[in-house]
């Protein structure tokens, strides 16, 4: 899986693209979290290049999620589709992030 | 309706490492081509191989490379079904195990909905586990009869 941000004020937009499973949850879970730095209020996950996600990726959503409201930020889902937003859906994390 | 039943299985052993998880589903997915699958039907089945295969590797063997994950496919007719084993410290309780939401690994960001996601993305599964012993997943998905015209 890569990842590849954009920075536009306190917005930080990363898309990801690949696939998303347990073996690479963890260093995608580092990655993300390392591109936060103090500043960033807007988190935007664009998932429209994720090829693959298992319920790895449920993990990965709601602990960005709840690390932003931490730190009095957001996160955003955009791009959602297949079977990421069929899990996301079930796992109930679209009732709790808003889409973009 | 086709007028021969296609009958196929394949066996599959591999060490209990994570960079299996995407070689068995892709495995199981080239392998279920066969019935002439939609994209959607071969995403639910490499979604539902990926999380019994990680529960084997992260629960069952508690990531020890030295274990060894079976697996095999089966297709009779327009079905296709999808074993996973390992011989590994099992569940006490499958049902309370299969809850959703239900983990033992929490604070890890596993969010105990794998069970849920294989039970929603197939048609059938079947668990069966003993402690200390194993565990056995059997999942079976009927592939669409429908503009099966090709
Ligand atoms: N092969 C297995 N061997 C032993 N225990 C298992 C096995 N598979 C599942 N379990 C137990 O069942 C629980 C629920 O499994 P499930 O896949 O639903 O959630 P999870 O793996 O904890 O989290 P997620 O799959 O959402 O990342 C696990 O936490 C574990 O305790
Ligand atoms: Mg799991």
């Amino acid at each position: 899986m890569q990842l590849a941000n954009k920075r536009k004020g306190s917005s930080l937009t990363v898309m990801l693209t690949g696939e998303l499973d347990h073996h690479n949850a963890a260093d995608i879970r580092e990655t993300l979290d390392g591109m936060l730095d103090g500043s960033v209020k807007d988190l935007i996950l664009d998932m429209s290049g994720v090829t693959f996600m298992d319920s790895s990726g449920i993990g990965i959503v709601l602990g960005r999620y709840r690390r932003m409201q931490e730190r009095d930020g957001r996160l955003y889902l955009s791009g959602l589709g297949g079977s990421a937003e069929k899990i996301l859906r079930m796992a109930g994390v679209l009732g709790l992030v808003e889409r973009k | 309706m086709g007028v021969n039943m296609i009958q196929n299985h394949m066996e599959l052993t591999f060490d209990s490492i994570s960079q299996n998880e995407s070689f068995a589903r892709a495995v199981a997915a080239a392998f279920a081509t066969q019935l002439n699958p939609t994209l959607a039907e071969l995403s639910d089945i490499r979604t539902a191989i990926s999380e019994a295969v990680t529960n084997a590797i992260v629960h069952g063997y508690s990531n020890n490379p030295a274990k060894k994950v079976y697996m095999s496919c089966e297709i009779q007719g327009n079905v296709f079904e999808a074993t996973v084993i390992d011989e590994g410290k099992g569940m006490e309780n499958v049902s309370l195990a299969m809850q959703p939401f239900y983990t033992t690994m929490p604070g890890t960001e596993r969010s105990g909905m794998g069970f849920s996601v294989m039970e929603a993305f197939m048609d059938g599964l079947v668990v069966e586990s003993t402690p200390g012993r194993g565990t056995k997943v059997v999942m079976t998905k009927r592939i669409g009869s429908v503009g099966d015209d090709e």
